[in-house]
């Protein structure tokens, strides 16, 4: 008898697609109550900013999209080198199926970073460190989805994308310790482990914003997921009883 | 409790309400339509999939009505 809890399980895309689908609404809801929460912290209760005045309210959601742009990237780096590592099939799934959100985190970074940046700097743009790395990890993104999808084998697209993944990587730490180690007209992070530099209320508005940001890409990357499975499983057994079983 | 004193001062920001409603706005578009596009995708695949699975299982029945008048 060997039918004892197994995490392995869970690799296979027949295990995997329901369990994706069932979960997608629960991190749905979660992301509203986060949002809303979130959004009502920040844009309601948390007061003027002493410099910055009211303009600083968009780091509710600056702040959460440039950290989820730079984790979704960490996540399909990580999942590459699962992929190159063991050969699995759901690694490059999920690769793809995060990259879109990714590159709208990167794109939703780069906007509300230049609405901010025109009434603070006076503006749109400045080829400084922080923003030409963010800039670069847009295109990161936009690359890695066009280079898999111009290759026809997905197992092979899988493995072009997942070293283009590996090789980008070096990006992140530049984006994240750019305003250290470059003189950067991009401010300086406003939460450090021994002061943050902002109100509580604001700090908690932002870490609401940014739990929210988080659960959307989850559910929508399991939207994506399980659509990749479909197609490239599309000739096993699993796939062919689900469509027959109904599935819309 | 409420940081703001009338709806007004809300809609204005302080005067930055250009950049803040723009940027909000966006955010909503972009989450809003991204998923949109994710479900009518996997409508979409699992259409074409069942089509396709229906022509493959005609095809079959039909040879195997071939292989066995022959």
């Amino acid at each position: 008898m060997k039918d004892r809890f197994n995490l392995y399980r869970f690799a296979s895309p027949a295990v995997f697609y329901p369990l994706a689908g069932a979960l997608i609404p629960y991190f749905a809801a979660v992301a509203v109550v986060f949002g809303l929460a979130g959004l009502w912290l920040g844009m309601l209760v948390a007061p003027t900013d002493f410099q910055q005045g009211e303009g600083y309210r968009i780091i509710f959601i600056h702040v959460p999209a440039s950290w989820m742009s730079m984790f979704i990237y960490l996540v399909m780096a990580f999942w590459a080198a699962i992929g190159l590592a063991f050969n699995t099939r759901l690694s490059g799934m999920m690769a793809q199926a995060l990259a879109p959100t990714g590159a709208l985190m990167a794109f939703l970074s780069l906007l509300t970073g230049a609405l901010w940046g025109k009434p603070m700097w006076g503006a749109w743009w400045v080829w400084d460190a922080r923003l030409t790395s963010e800039l670069i990890l847009l295109f990161l993104y936009i690359g890695y989805m066009a280079l898999t999808a111009a290759i026809d084998d997905a197992r092979r697209a899988d493995k072009a994308g997942a070293l283009l993944l590996l090789v980008g990587v070096v990006n992140i730490p530049i984006i994240y310790f750019s305003v250290k180690w470059w003189n950067t007209l991009h401010q300086g992070s406003s939460i450090n482990l021994a002061k943050s530099s902002m109100a509580t209320t604001m700090l908690w508005g932002m870490l609401l914003m940014a739990m929210c940001f988080w659960m959307y890409s989850i559910a929508v990357a399991f939207m994506r997921v399980r659509t990749i499975m479909l197609e490239r499983e599309r000739n096993t057994e699993w796939v062919k009883n689900l469509l027959v079983g109904g599935e819309k | 409790m409420i940081h703001w004193a009338s709806f007004s001062d809300f809609i204005a920001m302080g005067g930055y309400g250009f950049y803040v409603w723009s940027s909000f706005g966006a955010t909503v578009l972009i989450m809003a339509i991204e998923p949109i596009i994710a479900a009518r995708n996997q409508r979409t695949t699992i259409a074409r999939l069942k089509r396709q699975l229906r022509a493959e299982s005609q095809a079959d029945s039909r040879a195997d009505y071939r292989n066995s008048s022959q």
